[in-house]
Order: structure tokens, then sequence, then C-alpha cells
């Protein structure tokens, strides 16, 4: 455990580009999140999914399109893909065990994945952001804009979504139809639906982490894959069915992560992974149901 | 059935074996006590470079070497199952994946343990005792062997007392424990078996390939095993292997399936060596299965079985 060199206004930096960091996986956490409240089930193809329309921004942008008007378009586009995916392929397995939706949804990753090899090609490619990548002084603190933009971006995302479900009818039906659906049914929401428009949502959500984190990796195939793995590990933190969990979760995983690298001098860049995964199997060895979810107590 | 065949051909039969050990060994785990691991891929990788650095380093006999690698991955099996009994459902498939995650990266940082990126080189295998066979036929031999045994054991193993335990936990833990069934004991036994099975599959890998580094073991692999165990049915031991034939068939030769999609469609057409079009195939292929068999090979034999027995 050597300690690198510090100084403060580098920690501040490193503190930065945790928290954009955190602020994608908080995004793709929480279309996870979304998933798991209604369906009970981890959804393998949203880091996919999110790489593709990713690529569907960067045909539309190769069309002459700016960023902020293909944007709208591609989270449409999204939003149906994701519903349609959830009509087409999720419902037929709706009653199967959960292990069985599982191993769909990964069917779905292969899929999506060699399908954008056969369009796209495998190739990295650049994919121009909205955001400069100039860098502001900030008491002595060198921040680029695209950083703040990304976190801004993500936050307005969290905070839209966070309004949509307290305080629109349609958020409660989601929220209802995922508690009990029965008794949804009963009241005359329309359960079925509901998936479709939660598996929209989160499809969208993963749009928005592809086209935030396209910028600062090039645009490939497989650019979602870890970042995927680190969503998972940011909902398990959080708490797989709470959606303040999975931001707070994937923020303190993107600190947690650059710091740990940055600072433990025996972690570096290759131990990154497995040393936030022992914090966090750690964690849930105390709290089984992450920091914000809640034990099913079940009765006998 | 390897005199039928081809010599590359009884090859693949033999890793299809290996492949119906670790699934048959995650069966156990997930079929009978309902706990899910993403993660075996990490166990066949410790009984791997058990069997590589033994060999390579120590001189051992590749054959010692197979139950040895299955201890060990045992043992690191039961110390995993150790915390896995706080976490339920999908946080231990999440913890679990993140072992598969983090194992590569581990192998790497050890590289005076275990070579690195680069990996160890083992010896090719040859059949003992002068048996006139070649190194291909042995391994199907060997691997199919084991593979007997194996499936006897857990086939006895959760007949007994222990299967009865594992899958009243399966379907209760409460009531399996208000009935006297210690959790703690019999799912950590659970990882344990499984471990072992997983270790002595990644032996045979690491005998069959006669190296072993990293990508041997990619982390994909931990997820081919839980297909192959979806497809072939949980909890369905024997036809388990079709599952095993599934995934590695279906990695292998997707192109033959592209191939043959082109004959039977003759509009479409799939170039079978285009990068993308194998992993649309098996995803495909893979969601196809799942939509018309959910409960897997296993279920479509119990059906048909229970169609045929059913009394008017």
């Amino acid at each position: 455990m050597i300690l690198v060199a510090f100084t403060w206004s580098e920690l501040a930096q490193q503190v930065v580009t945790g928290l954009r960091n955190g602020g994608i996986y908080a995004s793709l956490a929480l279309a996870l999140v979304l998933i798991y409240r209604s369906t009970r089930v981890i959804n393998f193809a949203q880091g996919e999914l999110a790489t593709f329309t990713t690529f569907v921004a960067w045909s539309l942008m190769n069309h002459g399109l700016g960023f902020w008007a293909a944007f709208p378009l591609v989270l449409a586009i999204a939003f149906l893909g994701g519903a349609a995916i959830e009509r087409v392929v999720i419902r037929p397995v709706e009653n199967a065990s959960a292990l069985t939706i599982v191993i769909v949804t990964l069917g779905l990753a292969l899929l999506l994945n060699g399908l954008m090899n056969v369009i796209w090609g495998g190739g990295e490619k650049q994919f121009r952001g909205p955001f400069s990548t100039r860098t502001i002084q900030l008491g002595g603190v060198a921040i680029s804009i695209q950083d703040i933009g990304v976190v801004a971006v993500s936050v307005a995302i969290v905070v839209l979504l966070g309004l949509f479900f307290r305080f629109t009818k349609l958020g409660l039906a989601l929220r209802a139809a995922a508690l009990n659906p029965a008794s949804s049914r009963l009241v005359g929401v329309r359960v079925g639906w509901m998936l479709a428009l939660g598996w929209g949502l989160a499809a969208v959500l993963g749009a928005v982490a592809g086209m935030m984190i396209a910028p600062i990796v090039f645009l490939d195939p497989n650019m979602m894959q870890t970042v995927l793995l680190y969503a998972f590990v940011a909902a398990a933190l959080g708490g797989l069915d709470s959606p303040v969990g999975a931001v707070v979760g994937g923020l303190a995983l993107g600190l947690l992560i650059t710091l740990l690298g940055r600072y433990v001098g025996f972690v570096g860049e290759t131990l990154k992974l497995p040393a936030a995964l022992l914090v966090i199997l750690l964690l849930l060895l105390v709290r089984p149901a992450g920091l914000f979810g809640r034990l099913a107590v079940r009765r006998v | 059935m390897p005199r039928l065949v081809g010599d590359f051909e009884v090859r693949e039969l033999a890793l299809v074996g290996v492949y119906f050990i670790a699934i048959l060994g995650l069966d156990v785990l997930t079929g009978f006590s309902g706990q899910v691991s993403l993660g075996h891929g990490a166990f066949m990788a410790i009984g791997g470079y058990t069997t590589a650095i033994l060999t390579v380093d120590h001189g051992v006999r590749d054959l010692w070497t197979i139950p040895l690698a299955g201890v060990i991955a045992g043992i690191a099996g039961l110390l995993v199952g150790l915390p896995a009994l706080r976490l339920s459902g999908l946080y231990l498939a999440l913890v679990t994946f993140g072992i598969a995650v983090s194992f590569p990266q581990l192998l790497k940082k050890f590289q005076g343990f275990t070579g690195g990126t680069t990996g160890k080189i083992l010896n090719l295998l040859k059949a003992p005792f002068g048996l006139h066979t070649t190194p291909n036929r042995w391994l199907y031999y060997l691997t199919w062997g084991i593979a007997l045994v194996l499936l006897a054991t857990a086939w006895l193993l959760t007949r007994g007392r222990i299967g009865r335990a594992l899958r009243a936990i399966r379907d209760s833990e409460i009531a399996a424990a208000s009935s006297g069934v210690s959790l703690a004991a019999y799912k950590t036994l659970a990882f344990g078996i499984s471990a072992f099975y997983a270790g002595v599959a990644g032996s045979l890998l690491a005998l069959a390939t006669a190296y072993v580094n990293p990508d041997t073991f990619p982390i994909l692999l931990s997820v081919y095993l839980v297909v192959g165990l979806v497809v072939g049915g949980l909890g369905s031991q024997i036809w388990l292997v079709a599952g095993a034939a599934f995934v590695y068939y279906l990695q292998n030769h997707a192109d033959a399936v592209a191939r043959g999609a082109n004959g039977a469609l003759p509009f479409l057409h799939l170039s079978p060596t285009r990068p993308g079009v194998p992993s649309v195939i098996f995803g495909v292929v893979l969601i196809g299965v799942m939509l018309l068999l959910p409960s897997g090979a296993g279920g479509l034999v119990r059906r048909a079985l229970g169609l045929l027995t059913r009394r008017e």
C-alpha cells in the first residue's frame, strides 16, 4: 500500500473524473434498476442496447444532423426499440423462471453485438460530443467543460425521471404495476403495457449514457461492456430495487475506482476492478440488500 | 463412438465432455440448491492453472493433477460459498460474476506464479501404459470416463439425503431451516461440490489445449456454462449433455448454421465469415430455444415421457 505523491489540486481533479464516470455508471445502473423493479430480472442486454442506440446517433450525425438535433430523435428511437423488444422477446417468457429471462437477455446482448459488427464494422469510431474538451480553471483545478456537461446531463435525466415517477399519473401506474401487478390490474392499470414502457424508459437511459461516454472513449461495439459491469456493481451497491441507491451507488463507485486506481500503488490500473469489487463484497456482507435496498421480509 | 468419426471430431466430442462436467457441477448448485453463480469459469481457471503449474513447474504426472485441480477448486468454492451465505438471488449472481471478471486480472497481476498474459505451455497429452491411440482419442476416453463417474456421483449425491436438503433449501429456505436443515452447511457444501466439478473440467480443458493463459478461461465462459445449464434444463443431470453440446457447437460452428440458413432460405445471403455473424446466429438461436423450450431439453424430455406414460 504505497501512497503516490499527493497534491490537493490533483485530488480535486480525480474527484471530478470519478464523479463524471460515476454519473455514467449511475445512468446505466438506473436503467437496470428500472427493469429489475418491474420484471425482477437483470438485463444483460442493457449495455449493448445503449451502444446500439449510440451507433444510431453516430449514423444520424454522419448524415449532417447536429448533436442536439439527433439527441431527441435517438431517445425516441431508443424508447420504441426498448418497448418493442419487451413485446417481442420478453413477453413470451414472462412466466418462465427468472433465469430463463436472464438467458434471453443474454441472447439479446449477443445478437445486438453481432448486429453492430455487421452493420457498422468493428473498428473504433470518433464520436463528436456536444461539449468542448476545453478546460477551465476553478480555484487552481482544471476541469474540462465536457466533464461538467456529462455530470449535468446525467443529473438532469435522473431528476426528470424522478419527477416523472413522483408526480405523474403514468409514473404512479408504473410504480404500482411493479409493486403489485395483481392489484394494479384490478384498478385498471394495463400491467403488460407498463412493462413495455419500463423497458422503453430503460433504453432511453442507456442511450443517454452511451452518448455521454462515446466522446470520452471511442465508439465501438464493445464500448459499454465494462460500463455495464460497473453499472451492475453500482446497482448492487445501492440496492437493486432502489433508484436513489443506483445513483448514489454509481457516483460512489466512480469515485472509489478512480481514487483507488490513482492513490493505492498496489492496485494501479490492473486491480482497479477487483479492488472495487472486494470493497463492495464487504459492504454487501454487512448489508446484504445494498445501501438503500430493502430486505424482503417473507411470511411463512 | 470414437471409431466412427475422424480425429478432430473426437476432440470436439471430448470438449463437449469438458463442458458437460462443468455444467453438471453447476447444476448441483443452481438446479438443486437454487443459488445462481455466474462465476464458475473462475473455478475452471483455478483447476486449469493447478494442472498447468503442477505439470510444468513441478513435474507432476498430468493424470494426478486432475483430482488435485478438483480439490483445490473445491476449496476455493467453499471459501466463496461462505460469504455467499449472506447473499441471495441476483446479489449472489452479481458477486460471482464479479469474481469471473476479476479473476483474469488477478492472473495477470501475479505473473511470477501464473505466467501472466503469456500463460504456460503444457506437454502434449499422451496415452499412458503404451496404449496405441492418438492423443485426441485418449482425451476422449479420459474425459468421458471421468464424466460418467462424476455423473453417477452427482446422481447419487442428489437423490439421497444431501439432494433432499438442497431441494428443500431451494424451495424455501425458511421451511428448510425450521425442519432442521443447516442452511450454512448445505449451501457451502453445494458451492464446494460444484467448484470441484468445475476444477476437474478446467484441468481437462488445460490438458486438451496444452496451453493456459487468461484467455483460455474468458469471462464469457462462466456465462456459457449458465446458458448450457438452462438450455439443458435445471436439475436434469444427464440431459445436460444437450446443453453442453449446444454451447460448444454454437460457439464453434455458427458458420455451419449460417450456411444451413442460406440453403433453407434462398433469399438470405449470410456470409458466415463476416465478423458479427456468428454472434448474431448464437443470439437468435439462443432466444429461439428459450422461447420454445423455457424449461430446457430436460423439461422437454420430462414432458414427452409424461405424455407417453399418462393414463387415460
